[in-house]
């Protein structure tokens, strides 16, 4: 114990030194995003590229038992896929909102603009019609918005053209997400942010609600791929979305109400005590 | 000691000031950025604790990243900086050259020494800034090149100083 407090005594410079490094270092990573990205990317490698080697050998002995579990869902598969046969033979499946989830209220939009930075609408129905703020707004071509504010009769929100909204879309081909957001600049434009590069993309691609925000179910729509490129440099497509709703006439919308929201909210909380 | 202490502390703050608010803002061709600041790490005299010569390095350089929005960047340099100096001091001596009494200035020390003191350590902290701020060995060359001529520049800026205002 002595000797070491006698080395240290003797280095203090050094360690001083190192320390106030790695202090400069825990700033650097943490408040500067482009190093933050490179050092994460880093050592994400490393680490893959353990998890993989252990993988291959693990892999071997884990066969078996996969095999026997592929065969057990290939048997729960084909039963499953005999009692839709014999269903669908007397047309007794309702296809119709299977998902319970969510449940959907008819409005009118009765103000609305595309030429603000940050534009809102207001829709007909408010507290009185069940409304409640943190319900999404789809018109008959997709998201329109979503509704913040309620009063007895009315209710309003931001639209998908107001900067301070995104919405969490994915690509529909192959399911990688993002956000959309609105520049503010062209009313039938908006950007798709966070596809990283190794995503194949194709102009005319479909976009869609991913619903992770539990605002939208999965699988509205919100326009087809434009536009896009890589900048050198950035780490993410920049990919220029043609929104396929017409905010200049949209009129009739559905306001989509999830039911689950509260329980699917506190659950996410827990995760965010960690 | 008291007239020392109000010296340096206002040396700091108006390097700094200098820094952020003028030497900030001049970028040739992306690829010059001066960096007086270091200036204060330069002029510290000689019997300065080593230990108290990394915590001002430290000072200065997170004064500089806190309104330069670049926490640790400038904080790291400078204080490997610091750390470089005293080993920069012991090569470009010899032994009885240095008298602890007086401050390393050019007027003191003579251009050459001056020079060569300002170079080794000014080149050192650019190289270390701007390694870490690409954060990586890609585009080498390109990093180092801007490393350079930076640290000319600044060394201009620095001689010319010596010449015109801490004639003292």
């Amino acid at each position: 114990m002595r000797s070491l407090l006698q080395f240290l005594a003797r280095n203090s410079f050094l360690f001083l030194f190192l320390a106030l490094e790695v202090v400069s270092m825990i700033l650097i990573v943490n408040y500067n995003n482009f190093q933050r990205v490179k050092f994460l990317n880093s050592s994400n490698r490393i680490s893959a590229s353990i998890y993989k080697t252990t993988d291959d050998f693990t892999a071997y002995f884990k066969l078996r038992k996969e095999n026997e579990e592929l065969a057990n869902e290939n048997a729960r598969l084909r039963t499953k896929l005999q009692k839709l046969q014999v269903a669908e033979i007397f047309g007794s499946l309702d296809t119709t909102r299977k998902d319970t989830t969510y449940q959907f209220i008819p409005a009118r939009v009765i103000n609305n603009s595309v030429n603000k930075q940050y534009n809102y609408l207001t829709i007909n129905k408010g507290a009185l019609d069940g409304i409640e703020p943190d319900m999404g707004i789809i018109g008959p071509r997709g998201v329109v918005g979503v509704v913040t504010n309620v009063t007895d009769h009315y209710s309003s929100g931001p639209s998908l053209l107001n900067k301070r909204w995104r919405v969490s879309a994915k690509i529909k081909k192959n399911a990688y997400f993002g956000s959309l957001s609105w520049d503010g600049s062209d009313y039938q434009y908006a950007q798709l942010n966070e596809i990283p590069f190794h995503v194949e993309l194709a102009k005319g691609d479909t976009i869609i609600t991913s619903g992770y925000s539990s605002i939208f179910p999965e699988g509205i729509l919100l326009g087809v791929i434009d536009d896009f490129n890589h900048n050198s440099g950035a780490n993410f497509y920049q990919i220029k979305v043609k929104l396929s709703s017409n905010f200049k006439t949209i009129s009739n919308v559905e306001l989509v109400k999830n039911k689950h929201i509260k329980e699917q909210e506190k659950l996410e909380i827990l995760n965010n005590n960690d | 000691m008291i007239s020392d202490l109000l010296k340096y502390t206002s040396m700091l703050v108006v390097l700094v000031l200098l820094q952020v608010l003028l030497l900030n803002n001049i970028q040739f061709s992306g690829y010059v950025n001066p960096y007086m600041y270091v200036l204060f790490i330069l002029l510290l005299p000689f019997e300065t604790p080593r230990y108290l010569l990394l915590l001002l390095g430290f000072l200065i350089g997170l004064l500089v990243d806190i309104f330069s929005n670049t926490p640790g960047m400038h904080a790291s340099a400078a204080t490997f900086m610091a750390f470089v100096r005293p080993y920069t001091i012991s090569l470009i001596s010899s032994r009885d050259s240095i008298e602890v009494s007086i401050p390393p200035r050019l007027k003191t020390m003579g251009f050459g020494w001056f020079l060569r003191y300002t170079i080794i350590l000014v080149l050192a902290h650019h190289l270390f800034l701007f390694f870490i701020e690409i954060f990586s060995m890609s585009g080498f060359l390109h990093t180092l090149t801007r490393s350079l001529l930076s640290t000319v520049f600044t060394v201009i800026l620095i001689v010319i100083s010596q010449f015109l205002i801490f004639k003292e």
